[in-house]
């Protein structure tokens, strides 16, 4: 997951001023400029971050903190609410045009992943019950063409090009095309370009003159450093963007990009790329963004997330039993099974509150083999067992892990991480109603 | 003629990059005549802006307030001279990149930072020195990157070992090593598909490819080339630091630097991973990859033309 580094560095950083029942501005002072070298290293933007921490301070040092009992928490509920007002409120969402075909143009330097996510983009929208058409408008790289070619096929998606014609003349002619097919979204993928090349950006401008693209969207690599927002900027100033959609951000970056460019330009950012595969596309949402940079976990992702892949009805009943602590070994299991089609282990443990993927993952524990293992020790359970753990004594744990061809050890351990699992939900539960009741607490305090 | 033909197309290429960052350092001397606190600050600010992260600016910025402090620099302009100089010493005198033949190069890096045209325009580097120059297209996974490479063999005129996409990239790799052996090829190039540093599973793949090449090939002489993008930001150290754990990186390839990134994220790789700059990327030219040379990098930073 992406933010894991920013999300420790700041937790550290505000951690110091919680359980501090009074603040000098000196404590402030020493935490915001943690909070600011955080932020840095996460390549937020130089100008962002003078500004965000400006902001913070002013509220930070101002009557909200002195008139409250818990002023540190009071702290990193401003930060929270600064971060999640920097990427842009709430979820933005494409311009559908009133009269079909919508128009889509992707645009983006070299490398930033525009063709592989307009491939993504069309595989989207054709589940959503659409009808998308891709059009091959990179007429400079080598073989730009056939890889689009090739993704269109893949999320079967046709796939118009006129080989290394005139982009301009290409566009048009799709749009005739599509309107002839009632194709209802026409995605665009141009070549890669770099903001300061005069030319191609005019080809850019012509470009949009001839198709009036219903929206401009900027790909843009996660990784990008500070020069993210001069890029942003260029693209915005000749072309006037829709939005952005942010790749790469199943790495490591903390993706400090993110926080920039909406800031910086106003535009919001629509998608996130998080794999390889062409299904992963999401749509972004700030607030969610906020709360897992802060390690408040993602629970609303988690739950879509088991929706796309499991039934409704299951689902809600997941997320019942999650709020009410009424999760057993045996849901545990069929999440297990059901587990594959959500994604890696790593993401889905990575939306859950409070948890540091890193470090569980260099600790071993977020080994998939041992999913494996699990599903052999539970099934080795009886009903009653599986409901109700705590029956489990010695001579019952001899038998489980005879019969899982496991070790008493291994069943020791699948019992304790379940229970710890519990108590984090649980934890979670109780975040979740102390919201309701207006009062934050965080989990990491 | 060859000199001045480099130093003129680094320079040309790395214009937009010094334009930033000196016209900002530029007013910065004007409005300070001498050394205070707010020029330093300002200095560090611009350090920050050219991606050479937190940590690495901290130290140059010690350094520097160590020395105005030692040698008593009053003047603000002689500030950039000892920037200039710290910066280099972290960069270090580089000794002249020469392989030895026969020459293995594995290529690798995360998706989208110009592999593949690196390798193109590497090939065209050795095959216009007399070399015989063989391609490996290793990329078996991302749509039509084989045939990518193809044009670019096409066009530098040079050979290629290539399978279907989807195939075995060490499979490929194993395969034109032994082309490489047999046909006395004397660099052979090896692409790989672009992987996030953080995926275990392509990261043992790309652990598997080194090996054979170990394996089959022990008489060359190997270089694991880390192409990074100079728009990446400190994530490019993270990058660099797992790309060297699994396959020993032994030299950096910067690309895009003709955008408006500063690729100062170099200077912080050096400084702590201590892994060389080999080639830097200027354009989308067959010519546009040119050896790095710190000295000349810095000049071309922070001078005037």
């Amino acid at each position: 997951m992406a933010f894991e580094g920013l999300t420790g560095k700041l937790q550290a950083a505000l951690k110091k001023l919680t359980g501090k029942g009074k603040l000098s501005e000196k404590d402030v002072k020493e935490a915001m400029r943690e909070v600011r070298l955080a932020l840095l290293e996460a390549d937020v933007n130089f100008v962002v971050v003078k500004d965000l921490v400006k902001k913070i301070t002013e509220r930070a040092v101002g009557q909200e903190i002195m008139q409250s009992l818990t002023p540190g928490q009071q702290v990193i509920k401003i930060v929270n609410e600064e971060l999640t007002a920097l990427m842009g409120g709430t979820q933005s969402k494409v311009n559908m045009a009133p009269n079909p075909p919508t128009v889509i143009m992707m645009v983006g330097l070299q490398g930033s992943g525009k063709t592989t996510t307009a491939g993504k983009l069309a595989g989207y929208f054709k589940k959503q019950g659409k009808n998308p058409m891709l059009v091959a408008c990179d007429i400079y790289r080598p073989a730009a063409i056939k890889q689009l070619q090739v993704v269109g096929q893949k999320v079967g998606v046709p796939v118009f090009e006129r080989g290394q014609k005139d982009p301009v003349q290409i566009a048009s002619e799709a749009l005739e095309f599509a309107r002839k097919e009632q194709r209802d979204i026409v995605i665009i993928d141009t070549a890669g370009r770099l903001h300061i090349n005069e030319e191609l950006m005019e080809e850019l401008s012509k470009l949009k003159s001839q198709v009036k693209p219903h929206e401009i969207l900027l790909v843009v690599d996660a990784m990008t450093g500070q020069d993210a927002v001069n890029v942003a900027k260029s693209f915005d100033e000749r072309l006037g963007l829709d939005g952005v959609i942010l790749t790469k951000l199943d790495g490591d970056t903390r993706g400090g990009a993110a926080l920039s460019i909406k800031a910086v330009t106003g535009k919001p950012i629509k998608f996130i790329g998080t794999g390889e595969k062409l299904e992963d596309l999401e749509p972004f949402h700030p607030d969610r963004m906020a709360s897992r940079i802060l390690g408040m976990g993602d629970i609303l992702t988690l739950i879509e997330k088991a929706q796309a892949s499991i039934d409704e009805k299951k689902a809600q009943e997941l997320e019942r039993k999650l709020r009410e602590q009424q999760f057993t070994l045996e849901d545990f299991l069929d999440q297990l099974q059901q587990l594959k089609n959500m994604g890696s282990l790593t993401d889905i443990i990575g939306m859950l509150p409070g948890v540091d993927v890193q470090k569980l993952s260099a600790a071993g524990a977020l080994n998939e083999k041992e999913l494996v293992k699990a599903e052999a020790i539970i099934q080795s359970m009886t009903p009653e067992e599986r409901r109700n753990p705590s029956i489990i004594n010695a001579s019952r744990k001899k038998r489980i892990a005879a019969g899982s061809g496991t070790t008493i050890q291994d069943v020791n351990r699948l019992l304790k991480s379940f229970e710890q699992f519990r108590k984090m939900m649980k934890q979670v539960s109780s975040i979740e109603k102390a919201m309701k009741r207006g009062r934050f607490r965080f989990p990491f305090l | 003629m060859e000199r001045k033909g480099f130093f003129g197309r680094l320079k040309e290429g790395l214009s937009k990059t010094r334009k930033n960052i000196t016209e900002k350092m530029d007013q910065l001397f004007k409005y300070h005549n001498e050394v205070d606190d707010e020029l330093l600050d300002e200095l560090e600010e611009l350090l920050i802006l050219a991606d050479v992260g937190v940590s690495t600016t901290t130290k140059l910025m010690d350094k520097i307030r160590e020395r105005v402090k030692a040698e008593r620099i009053r003047e603000a302009q002689k500030v950039r001279h000892v920037l200039k100089e710290e910066i280099i010493a972290i960069l270090g005198e580089q000794e002249e990149f020469n392989p030895r033949y026969p020459a293995v190069f594995l290529v690798v890096g995360v998706n989208g930072v110009g592999k593949t045209t690196t390798i193109g325009k590497l090939a065209h580097m050795y095959q216009k020195q007399g070399k015989r120059v063989l391609m490996a297209a290793g990329d078996t996974f991302r749509a039509a990157a084989i045939e990518q490479l193809e044009i670019w063999a096409n066009r530098v005129g040079c050979q290629i070992v290539r399978h279907t996409e989807g195939s075995d990239a060490a499979a490929v790799v194993f395969d034109a090593v032994q082309a490489a052996k047999s046909r006395g090829i004397d660099v052979l190039i090896c692409d790989t598909a672009g992987r996030l540093h953080t995926k275990k599973n392509l990261m043992n793949e790309l652990e598997k490819i080194n090996r054979i090449i170990d394996r089959e090939y022990p008489e060359a002489h190997k270089e694991v080339f880390l192409v990074l993008d100079a728009t990446t930001g400190q994530n490019a150290v993270s990058q660099a630091k797992m790309f060297k754990e699994k396959v020993d990186v032994t030299g950096i390839i910067l690309t895009k630097l003709d955008g408006t990134a500063k690729g100062g994220i170099i200077i912080a790789i050096k400084s702590e991973l201590g892994i060389p700059i080999r080639f830097i990327g200027v354009g989308e030219g067959l010519d546009d990859l040119q050896r790095f040379d710190a000295q000349a990098f810095v000049d071309a930073l922070f001078d005037e033309v």
